[in-house]
């Protein structure tokens, strides 16, 4: 286990720069997603922790020691690659022990490292095949294998699971978090997958145009994303955004929705501490779907901040537990969260109960949030 | 639902017309075949006729005589290019030069084309334009320069001379081969080799070089028929008993002493191009799938 800290990195391709002043500490046992889309420098940052990549400016630690000229062999680091990178040319065994012929590991103790991760794994039958002879999930876990034997003070994942189809990728990821909790080795992860990122991670590093844009635990980026990019990048279906204007109501802040959509003054959601909004302050109200429901539904709690809007339902999107309903507020489009039981029909009037408690407000110059 | 009337020429209908389509096309093969392998059954069949035969009856005939003979006059007491010890020693000239000369230019381009796909850096693409320019250069242009290269070194009239020739002048292609197959297998492969603590030539031999056969055997054959059947060089570089086969059998021609022996020469022919066609033999089959071939996946 091994702390890893990262400095002030940046990465440039001549003139273009991929990765800007990154700053991450990740305490020893942490599990650390980087997600965002790609070309957001996550895979690169990646790159740079595992030493194939030099970092044009910043300091890389792993356990304390700056790494920034120690290679990649000797960084007591262990990769998981997107295409898994298996040896083609040789058997399961091979591509296992590969790592440590190459730093001269006695045979039996080379036996032994195979027989622990075979069983760990349950590949124990699969040792004498070849890559080819493998289905997808088997690589996979050859690949994890390769990367396990060596016991490393650090785990690095390159979008594992993205190439495997989407039942063996939610199975494959209930596993790897198995796997972390049982070895509590640190690890960093990377994937453009919100979900892979909210269920695994322990802090979630946002990326998005060479920067971190928000550094925090799953809950908090989902619940309180740092600025509009967060919101819009983590959950699915995306968050609403509606444009609002500050106005006071009986001598307190509220909103009044900007496109169409006529209501009596919104209440104000939570915001950030020593935040003082003044009338005639243009903000963006950004609303979960799910917090933006049918307003027969129970889910907002008898006392706490919240609306009904009405609108024309648009379109209905039936997911099987829920169904989600586009419906048209005024000039905007919104997604909201129904029961299959009540879900509406196109063209119905529907009246949707908003859970204010639950609301972001996001500066609509700066896009972050208020 | 109207009937889609699509024609499909081997779709039922008749297996007469599926025939008839078939005969055409094995006809119009056979008779190419035939174009391509009537001068080469010409020679083969004057290889076994007695001179007396091709006299009377010309080249182009049918064989009233046949005898081995001849192959064995052209082995061991052929007298060409000042000598009378046959074919054989410039036979074993032309082993002597393209066997080292096709494995040390092969040797080469593998690691060449692995350090050009594999280990990049600043101006390597430049460098590989420049290699590759190399398969487009006439050998008359280096004529001299290797002329005063070959004396420089003291190398002049030997064939360790031409195997050095051949390997400078084979890199372009050896090169462009094998890069240009190693440019598919997947980075990754390098990358987890690198974090598993192997360098570059273990990555080479455990990673690379046991996925180019296909590639290393396209390399050899090329090499090998064109270094044996070249023939500038040869000439210009070698006389007398250091000639490799091919500058030799022009002395067959050239010599204008004495009567054309049609049959021996013939033999001579023959002997020079077996080499070469022997490994298209065995090899043509790796040689197409190993040309077609792309992906390591």
């Amino acid at each position: 286990m091994a702390s890893l800290g990262i400095r002030g990195v940046t990465k440039r391709f001549g003139a273009l720069a991929v990765l800007e002043n990154i700053d991450l500490d990740v305490e020893p046992g942490e599990f650390i997603v980087l997600v965002g889309p790609s070309g957001c420098g996550k895979s690169t940052l990646l790159a740079m922790i595992a030493g194939l990549e030099t970092p044009s400016a910043g300091e890389i630690r792993i356990g304390g020691r700056v790494v920034n000229d120690v290679p990649p062999k000797d960084r007591d680091i262990a990769m998981v690659f997107q295409s898994y990178a298996l040896y083609p040319t040789m058997t399961v065994r091979q591509n296992i022990t590969f790592g440590m012929e190459s730093r001269r590991v006695p045979r039996a103790q080379q036996d032994a490292a195979v027989a622990r991760v075979a069983a760990l794994l349950q590949i124990e039958t699969l040792l004498r095949r070849r890559p080819a002879q493998l289905s997808g999930g088997q690589r996979q876990r050859v690949a994890m294998g390769r990367a396990l034997v060596r016991d490393p003070a650090l785990f690095l994942f390159d979008e594992p699971l993205s190439n495997l189809d989407a039942k063996l990728r939610i199975e494959m990821r209930t596993e790897i978090k198995k796997l972390h909790q049982r070895l509590g080795k640190t690890t960093v992860y990377v994937t453009h997958d919100q979900v892979e990122a909210m269920t695994l991670a322990s802090r979630i590093a946002v990326m998005h145009r060479g920067r971190v844009q928000q550094f925090d635990r799953p809950r908090i980026v989902y619940e309180r994303p740092a600025n509009m990019f967060v919101a819009g990048f983590m959950g699915a279906p995306a968050m609403n955004f509606l444009a609002a204007e500050v106005v006071i109501a009986d001598g307190r802040p509220a909103l009044v929705l900007s496109e169409g959509a006529k209501s009596a003054p919104l209440p104000v959601p939570p915001v950030g501490p020593g935040v003082m909004l003044r009338a005639g302050r243009r903000v963006v109200l950004g609303i979960r779907p799910e917090t933006l429901a049918d307003a027969a539904r129970p889910h907002l709690e008898p006392g706490s901040a919240h609306a009904v809007l009405d609108g024309i339902v648009e379109v209905v999107e039936p997911t099987g537990p829920e169904t989600m309903v586009v419906v048209r507020l005024g000039g905007r489009e919104v997604v909201a969260r129904f029961d299959p039981d009540a879900a509406p029909t196109v063209g119905e009037r529907v009246s949707l109960g908003v859970d204010l408690a639950k609301a972001c407000l996001f500066d609509p110059d700066s896009e972050r949030l208020i | 639902m109207a009937d889609l009337a699509v024609h499909d020429p081997l779709a039922g209908a008749g297996t007469w017309r599926r025939t008839r389509a078939r005969l055409g096309v094995h006809l119009a093969l056979g008779a190419f075949a035939l174009y391509y392998l009537v001068p080469f059954a010409v020679v083969v069949l004057n290889s076994f006729r007695s001179l007396d035969d091709i006299g009377r009856h010309g080249l182009l005939a049918i064989p009233t005589s046949f005898s081995v003979a001849h192959w064995a006059t052209t082995w061991n007491t052929l007298c060409v290019s000042g000598g009378c010890a046959g074919i054989a020693p410039f036979f074993w000239n032309s082993l002597e030069m393209a066997i080292p000369a096709t494995l040390i230019s092969t040797a080469f381009g593998a690691v060449n084309g692995y350090v050009l796909s594999k280990w990049r850096f600043p101006g390597s693409e430049a460098l590989f334009l420049l290699i590759t320019l190399g398969v487009f250069m006439p050998g008359q242009m280096v004529l001299l320069p290797w002329a005063i290269t070959l004396g420089h070194l003291g190398l002049s009239n030997s064939i360790a001379g031409l195997v050095l020739i051949h390997c400078v002048q084979g890199l372009s292609f050896t090169t462009l081969f094998c890069r240009n197959y190693y440019i598919n297998i997947p980075d990754e492969l390098i990358r987890a080799a690198r974090i598993d603590g192997a360098g570059f030539w273990r990555i080479f031999r455990r990673i690379v070089l046991p996925l180019s056969p296909p590639i290393l055997i396209v390399t050899v054959i090329w090499q090998f028929t064109g270094i044996w059947n070249e023939f500038l060089f040869g000439v210009t570089f070698s006389s007398g008993t250091h000639q490799p086969i091919t500058a030799a059998l022009i002395g067959l021609s050239a010599a204008g002493t004495s009567v054309h022996q049609y049959n021996v020469e013939s033999a001579a022919v023959l002997i020079g191009a077996a080499p070469p066609l022997l490994i298209y033999l065995l090899g043509g089959r790796y040689f197409v799938r190993g040309l077609t071939q792309g992906a390591v996946k």
